[in-house]
């Protein structure tokens, strides 16, 4: 079992306060991603879930139990850590075994453990070196193998693929989201690439100055952004907002679309009329960055290739049921 | 032809590399030597360099005139005691301040380096009427006690140094592990820090063993270690420049052996954290 509950979470060093007031469901065995820009907090979340930190008001439930005065080591989590900090001194064993060890097993059983996770992982030809002997991708791996090998309540991971290349990058978070769904335990994993969150997540938290500002599925928050910080944070490239006399013709004081959503028509006559002042072609897409006027600069994409360059005039139809309303405080209008 | 320049440079910059450090070294071979020679061959002009009378009677007459065990057990205790207590105030000191630093951490460090900057003779007056007063001189315990306080703000300031290198995140995932503070500094602290440990360790323990201010004016017979067991050589009968050879030989023979056998760890510990 593995369900977390935060209430009323709040955290402050000193009078800056980081965290104010977080209310979360993490589902027992669902991937839940935190995202958002640096500085909004959601590091600082979850070290307040893994213990490191401690709170300033509110209540940390891990099945049930408030845990906020739980040392780290008795909350059953593990977490994998952005620089990897494993532990330089030791082998890989030693490095995925310190755990077990330390919990007071016996040397066969972890050895068995060991081995084990190491299989899962593929380290078993490393398992007798030292940590500065391996690739990155490879620490990575150590770093996980120490978090599943104690069988924990759930996995926190604090931007483990950073420091990693494009390439092994994607090929970890496959990874990664293959080894969970086949574990099955919960995992919180906190990360600023919206890619990441989108194509990993089983539920998305969006956080922006210590604020959760949406929860839910990706898809969720890619069709129904809560407001207008959500609606610009996921999808790439960013939601085009327009405001003034159009949006209020839809009764909102800003609308948005997504650039995808933007039927292109090369000189026509109705919809947002602009030229066209860069193309991006990248065979499988079209980016359209045009200048549309007075509703400033608009970004449409394309499936496919679509011969257009810069100068030329386009004009850019919205689809009408894919229209994001926001009101003036930026939350979404529904209905 | 790139790689001849490459040759000359490595040549060039060998010989360059001998030749600063036997320009180095060369004080303490020509002591080395001095010892060897006879009392008129010793300021002989010009000097001979190895075509000299060999002979090893200073050795004798140093080892005749004065007890040189004596001293040399003096100057062990003195050196080791002190470099312990340093060891055992500093590395609680060094710990706290890398690992929960405060505002003023930075002020502090400044401050107890700062204790250095004065020179010692300035406090030497009240220090040996402190001295007089409770008994302290001319015995171990006073020496190792100044001798402590008086490296304690480098030893802090270098194990400071040290302990910040090692990354925070570690020191967290073992407490994720379930390493108490205890198992935390046996199995993970210590081994990381052991070379830092040892090169300051030994760099305290060198600067104890040559220390030369506070052990003449603040003994003279019973607890005199090595350095005032060479002093003892420049004397108002005239200065002995073979016998103060072998004496000084002598006194620093024994830290240069250490120092020989740890030169790697030396080494490595100074310039820790020079390279990532």
């Amino acid at each position: 079992m593995g369900q977390i509950t935060l209430q009323d979470v709040q955290k402050s060093f000193g009078p800056v306060h980081i965290i104010k007031g977080a209310d979360l469901d993490v589902a027992d065995g669902s991937f839940v991603v935190f995202v958002g820009p640096s500085g909004c907090g959601k590091t600082t979340l979850l070290r307040l879930i893994a213990g490191l930190e401690d709170v300033s008001g509110g209540k940390i439930l891990i099945d049930g139990k408030n845990v906020v005065d739980t040392p780290p080591a008795k909350r059953g989590l593990s977490m994998v850590f952005q620089s990897y900090a494993l532990y330089p001194h030791m082998s890989v064993r030693g490095n995925i075994g310190f755990g077990l060890k330390m919990a007071g097993l016996a040397k066969d059983e972890i050895n068995r453990k060991v081995e084990a996770a190491a299989a899962t992982l593929n380290l078993t030809p490393y398992l007798d070196r030292k940590p500065r002997e391996l690739s990155g991708g490879q620490r990575q791996r150590v770093a996980i193998g120490r978090a599943i090998v104690r069988e924990p309540k759930a996995f926190l991971f604090d931007e483990p693929l950073s420091n990693l290349d494009a390439a092994l990058r994607v090929q970890m978070r496959i990874e990664v989201t293959r080894l969970q769904k086949q574990l099955g335990t919960t995992a919180i994993y906190v990360t600023h690439d919206q890619v990441e969150a989108m194509t990993m997540a089983d539920k998305i938290v969006v956080l922006n100055g210590g604020k959760i500002e949406q929860y839910g599925s990706p898809l969720e928050l890619y069709e129904r952004p809560a407001n207008l910080f959500v609606a610009g944070f996921i999808g790439s490239p960013k939601m085009n907002f327009v405001t003034g006399e159009l949006a209020k013709q839809q009764g909102a004081t800003t609308i948005g679309v997504r650039p995808e959503h933007l039927r292109i028509e090369r000189d026509g006559a109705g919809g947002w009329q602009g030229t066209i002042a860069v193309a991006e072609h990248l065979g499988s897409d079209t980016f359209l960055y045009v200048d549309a006027g007075p509703l400033g600069m608009l970004t449409a994409r394309y499936i496919g290739e679509l011969s257009l360059h810069a100068g030329d005039r386009v004009s850019l139809m919205p689809e009408p049921a894919r229209i994001h309303r926001f009101d003036q405080s930026g939350n979404a209008v529904r209905g | 032809m790139a790689r001849m320049a490459t040759t000359q440079r490595v040549v060039v910059s060998t010989i360059g590399a001998w030749f600063f450090g036997f320009l180095i070294f060369f004080p303490i071979l020509w002591m080395v030597l001095a010892s060897f020679k006879t009392e008129l061959e010793a300021f002989a002009i010009p000097p001979s360099f190895l075509f000299f009378h060999w002979t090893t009677e200073n050795y004798a007459t140093v080892q005749e005139r004065s007890d040189y065990l004596h001293h040399a057990v003096n100057s062990i205790i003195i050196a080791g005691g002190s470099t312990l207590i340093a060891l055992l105030i500093a590395i609680p000191a060094a710990w706290s301040m890398a690992f929960s630093p405060t505002k003023r951490t930075k002020d502090i460090l400044l401050w107890m380096l700062s204790t250095k900057m004065m020179p010692p003779v300035g406090v030497l007056v009240p220090i040996y009427l402190i001295y007089k007063s409770f008994g302290l001189l001319d015995s171990r315990m006073g020496l190792v006690f100044i001798l402590c306080l008086g490296n304690l703000p480098i030893v802090i300031w270098m194990l400071f140094t040290y302990f910040k290198e090692i990354p925070r995140d570690i020191l967290e995932a073992a407490r994720m592990d379930g390493a108490t503070i205890g198992r935390e500094l046996v199995y993970v602290l210590t081994p990381m820090a052991i070379p830092g440990l040892a090169s300051t360790m030994l760099l305290n323990l060198i600067l104890a063993w040559n220390e030369a201010f506070w052990t003449l004016n603040l003994s003279t017979s019973s607890a005199a270690p090595l350095t005032v067991f060479i002093a003892s050589y420049s004397s108002p009968e005239g200065l002995f420049w073979a016998k103060l050879s072998a004496a000084s030989t002598l006194a620093i023979a024994p830290i240069l052996v250490l120092g020989w056998f740890s030169q790697k760890q030396l080494v490595r510990g100074l310039t820790f954290g020079a390279v990532k």
